[in-house]
């Protein structure tokens, strides 16, 4: 995985500079990243116990090795459609506050280490529902990288409800 | 904040907490030399601590606290009320500067200079209350210090020569006392500090979190083990009977397992007197502000409950606490008035039960006003007075449980600021407990508290509605009813809302599938072959729908996501044992969407009417015999059930006998319409009074049922005691004595040396009189033939209240036997009126009750009961007459 990062990192020169390290993933197409240490788990498509009442983010729960994981659909966060049903979803787990979330996304990609200088805040006119869950955006070669900012997303998803 | 100061907040936070508890000991015994130097080294500990982390303002004040402590240690002084004060004045100041300290990281400014000046007149024998306790030699007269004790006291005085200029205090020259108190200790008694460190050692202090994760860590491993046995169980099935290698592992890995859960869940658990620490004091304060003397009692603070429950209970408690001696206890001089010692006494009793843990809190005060709260309920418009006049004592006394609901006349400081027994009940309710309360006016109140001992571990129900499973607390299940829509067994619409009759009464419903929107709205509601769960929560009882109903289940509850925490329909989710995640419902928060603040007060009055129709569940025994009226007889009066071949029937002397357990026994058909030879065998009830069987052949046994007897028609016929409705359809109750006299026909004329009527020889004198209350009728008839034929002069009463008019008409009796549960005045409450005077005073009295607990017995006893009997046990109840009558010849 390593490699495969800085690879894709120092792909044209040998840069300096501090580097950060996100885990992409994939959603309708476009790319996004979470900073490593905040992942806690990568799952692939997993059973879920539908929550009656819940809201409609709320995908329903999973059982991780005798933990209760809640399941958070991002598509519905980022007001997207939901895909065909043939696509196999993989979740990220995450931690906050002592509880756990997963993450559902379309698939997960590789780990990077991106230079902050590449970092750039999100452009006044994006989406408002995007623009409040994401902390920037990386300049990727061929790519641009959207950050999610996860405390954030479940921090609206509990004063939402 | 510094990880050194925390650690010091949570153990002086501790030392303190047990310091308050010993100071009241200490004021009631002060001549406790082991609680003075107990309590000394505690103020030394924190003295010490306090130095060490530099907090010179903390240091000072508990310093000089502990000079004081060291004169009464010392025994120079004597320990009186203003000093016990004191000393908690300075232990006030403690806990205020810790608090401070411990949200702003540092001490706060100000100056203690006045607490300090107190301590030091005190400490230096210059109060005017000051009273030695060895006249002469011990009183330290002003400047000279007391020299045989040597080098430890010199020190002590210089510290009160530096302290005693405060301006020093908190500035540099605070580390200099620091220094002479930390030689101080180890010279002191080290003996004491080795003992003290060896105790340590037992005990550990673990963070709360790593316990958590351990719990959850051992729940996975208890699933782990429970699927590995589920395949190994499978696979034996499978490959023939022989056991497989893994047989013997996986069973010690079980053991193992279950050991570890155990242990697991022991270290969660903690004794009840952490949460009572504090009642003490507050009991304490509570009797000063007040000017009232109270005696707090506390029994069973090593009874162990789950750390969370723990938590939970403890603001409950002292409130209640305070409400004991705010209301229920008077002044004294009411109390004298009133024929009662000085002081008051609360008492605070835990024990475990089941899996329950009781507290109770009992005071011997003033008890409930009942017309105060009668008052208040007119007044809060919660009933009418016609609906207040048809409740029992016990009914009204309920509504103190109603939210804004406090009968004390003026908001004190301490209680009556309408936050009451409301927010009591909700937070008890809340951990799955309920609270119940008795209350005699004059006499005082108790209150029983029965919660469960951990929340983590609950027995649950697991039902499926919409293909969802949820579990449901098996404490707030009451029964549950198959429903058929072909049989009487039905659910029944009005405006598309289900209601139920159960037991002729109507039981409002609620889908689970509708509520939880686990179905398209569109979608038309099949009601056939549903389960409902009967659920009660406070005294309102609906029914909950649900598709299917499997086993019970031990789940470990783990609160639900903070996303999901204000859907009022959980109370958590758990992981079943096939490792799937399922909801826990919470029948609080369904009863809030199912209207229960739109029904209480009704609720209240159905009990009530249910307990006016003289209602009372029996288990009834259901057959056919003869022709097609059903025929029903108190299982408990039945022996047993047997099917006896035709062809054994053997005829002696115009009667049918049968061999049977190596006796012959007589038999009986119910009626002449049975007939003996349609069948091969037959079916036979067989009753047995005292040592002698019979049985009863009828044609077919139906059913068992429990119902509420209510006998509509007297019968003329004999053996019928007369008709009732079972299940809508008119039943005959058997008359058992009726047949039992027709076998044994010397039965009961063979009296002449009957024991249970004249147990010395007193034969020949007059009938004892006896004095039957039982609001059934039914009972009433059972009974009071029994009674009579057994010599007996019966008097039977459907009500205590005419029983209570009779003794003002100067009847009397030799013994009075009462029923309990009773519409207008229960048993507890006539013996208590018969007791408190009156020419029955002495009177014997026992209970009657088909369902006794022990906390009725203990109630009756106390109440004035003289004994217990169960409704259906003839022998008993007969010997217990004559044993009680013996007692009281003795007597």
């Amino acid at each position: 995985m390593i490699d495969t990062a800085s690879q894709n990192a120092s792909e044209t020169r040998a840069r300096t500079g501090t580097t950060r390290d996100f885990l992409t993933l994939r959603i309708n197409g476009q790319l996004f990243g979470i900073p490593i240490l905040q992942v806690q788990d990568v799952l692939g498509e997993v059973h879920l116990s539908r929550v009656p009442l819940a809201p409609p983010q709320v995908a329903g729960s999973l059982n991780l090795r005798g933990r209760i994981v809640t399941a958070i659909d991002v598509r519905k966060c980022l007001g997207l459609s939901q895909p065909d049903s043939t696509l196999k979803r993989m979740s990220v787990v995450v931690e906050q506050d002592h509880e756990l979330y997963s993450l559902m996304i379309d698939r997960v990609g590789d780990v990077l280490s991106l230079y902050d200088e590449d970092f750039e805040h999100t452009p006044a006119t994006l989406d408002p529902a995007w623009r409040a869950m994401a902390t920037g955006i990386y300049r990727l070669e061929s790519d641009l990288l959207v950050i999610l900012d996860v405390p954030k997303l479940l921090k609206t998803l509990t004063l939402m409800n | 904040m510094d990880d050194l100061i925390a650690e010091f907040i949570t153990e002086t936070n501790e030392s303190l907490q047990e310091l308050d508890t010993d100071l009241i000991r200490l004021e009631q015994n002060p001549n406790d030399k082991d609680l003075i130097s107990k309590i000394f080294r505690l103020m030394h500990t924190i003295k010490g601590t306090c130095g060490f982390l530099g907090l010179p303002r903390l240091e000072t004040v508990a310093h000089r606290a502990e000079n004081v402590m060291g004169r009464f240690r010392d025994g120079d002084l004597n320990v009186t009320p203003a000093y016990v004060s004191l000393i908690l004045e300075s232990l006030d100041r403690v806990r205020s500067l810790l608090g401070h300290i411990e949200k702003n990281g540092t001490e706060p400014d100000g100056s203690d200079a006045e607490l300090i000046a107190k301590l030091d007149a005190v400490y230096e024998g210059r109060d005017h209350e000051s009273t030695p306790a060895k006249p002469a030699p011990a009183a330290p007269t002003s400047d000279m210090p007391i020299i045989p004790e040597g080098r430890e006291s010199t020190l002590e005085e210089l510290d009160a020569i530096f302290a005693a200029t405060p301006v020093l205090a908190p500035t540099l020259s605070a580390p200099t006392p620091v220094i002479t108190e930390d030689l101080a200790p180890v010279k002191e008694d080290p003996r004491e500090e080795n003992k003290e460190s060896s105790l340590a050692n037992q005990t550990l202090r673990v963070n709360v979190d790593v316990l958590e994760n351990l719990m959850t860590m051992v729940s996975e491993l208890v699933l782990t083990r429970n699927q590995l046995l589920q395949i190994s169980r499978a696979q034996r099935a499978e490959s023939a009977k022989e056991k497989t290698s893994y047989t013997g592992p996986l069973q010690r890995l079980n053991h193992v397992v279950s050991d570890l859960q155990d242990g697991v869940m022991k270290t969660r658990m903690q004794p009840i007197g952490n949460a009572w620490a504090k009642l003490p004091r507050i009991i304490r304060d509570l009797s000063q502000e007040l000017k009232k003397k109270i005696d707090l009692v506390m029994i069973g603070q090593e009874t162990e409950l789950d750390r969370q429950v723990l938590e939970m209970i403890k603001d409950p408690l002292t409130h209640m606490i305070r409400n004991s001696g705010d209301h229920g206890i008077e002044i004294p001089a009411d109390r004298v008035k009133a024929g009662k010692l000085e002081t008051g006494t609360i008492t605070l009793k835990a024990f475990h039960e089941g899996g329950h843990i009781i507290i109770q809190i009992i005071d011997d005060g003033k008890g409930l006003p009942m017309a105060r709260i009668k008052q208040k309920i007119i007044q809060n418009g919660l009933a009418t007075e016609a609906e207040l006049a048809t409740m029992s004592t016990q009914q009204i006394q309920q509504f103190i449980f109603k939210a804004g609901f406090s009968t004390a006349d003026k908001v004190t400081s301490v209680s009556g600021r309408g936050v009451g027994m409301d927010v009591v009940r909700t937070n008890i309710e809340k951990i799955g407990g309920s609270i119940e309360l008795q209350s005699i006016e004059g006499k005082g109140s108790t209150f029983t508290i029965k919660i469960p001992l951990t929340l983590a571990i609950v027995s649950s129900l697991i039902v499926e509605s919409g293909g969802e499973r949820f579990a449901i607390p098996q404490l707030s299940v009451n029964e549950l009813v198959l429903t058929s829509e072909k049989s009487d067994q039905q659910i029944e619409m009005i405006k598309g809302t289900p209601v139920f009759r159960l037991r002729n009464k109507l039981l409002p419903l609620v889908s689970l599938e509708r509520l939880l929107n686990l179905s398209p709205e569109s979608e038309v509601q099949n009601f056939d072959h549903k389960y409902i769960i009967v659920t009660q929560v406070g005294a309102y009882r609906f029914g909950i729908i649900v598709d299917r109903v499997f086993d019970t289940e031990e789940i470990v509850v783990k609160p639900v996501s903070k996303i999901l925490r204000n859907i009022e329909m959980f109370s958590g989710n758990t992981i079943l044992g096939d490792g799937s995640v399922i909801m826990i419902l919470d029948p609080g928060g369904i009863a809030k969407m199912a209207g229960e603040n739109d029904a209480p007060i009704e609720q209240d009055l159905d009990q009530a009417n249910d307990l006016i129709a003289g209602r009372e569940k029996t288990s009834l025994l259901l057959f056919m015999a003869g022709n097609d009226t059903l025929k029903a007889v108190p299982l408990s009066l039945v022996a047993r059930l047997e099917n006896i071949a035709v062809s054994q029937i053997e005829y002696a002397s115009n009667q049918m006998m049968i061999q049977y357990r190596g006796k012959l026994m007589p038999l009986i058909a119910y009626n002449d319409a049975v007939k003996l030879h349609d069948q091969k065998t037959k079916p036979v009830l067989v009753f047995t009074e005292r040592g002698r069987s019979m049985g009863l052949i009828v044609d077919e046994i139906v059913d068992i049922t429990e119902q509420f007897i209510d006998l509509q028609t007297d019968s003329n016929s004999q053996g019928v005691l007369g008709s009732t409705i079972i299940n809508g359809k008119a039943t005959e109750l058997v008359d058992v004595n009726h047949y039992l006299r027709s076998v044994f026909t010397d039965f009961f004329k063979n009296h002449g040396d009957d024991p249970y009527l004249t147990p010395h020889g007193t034969a020949g004198s007059r009938k004892r009189r006896v004095l039957l209350i039982d609001d059934s009728p039914f009972f009433r008839n059972m009974l009071t033939p029994l009674l009579s034929v057994s010599g007996y002069e019966v008097v039977s009463l459907e009500s205590p209240i005419k029983a209570l008019e009779m003794a003002e008409n100067g009847e009397h009796f030799d013994i009075i036997i009462s029923d309990i549960e009773m519409p207008d005045m229960s048993g507890f409450e006539f013996a208590t009126r018969v007791r408190a005077g009156g020419q029955w005073q002495s009177i014997p009295l026992l209970a009657l009750s088909s369902h006794a607990t022990p906390q009725d017995m203990d109630h009756g006893f106390k109440v004035g009961f003289n004994g217990y009997v169960a409704k259906f046990d003839r022998d008993t109840l007969l010997s217990a007459i004559n044993q009680t009558l013996i007692g009281g010849q003795q007597s």
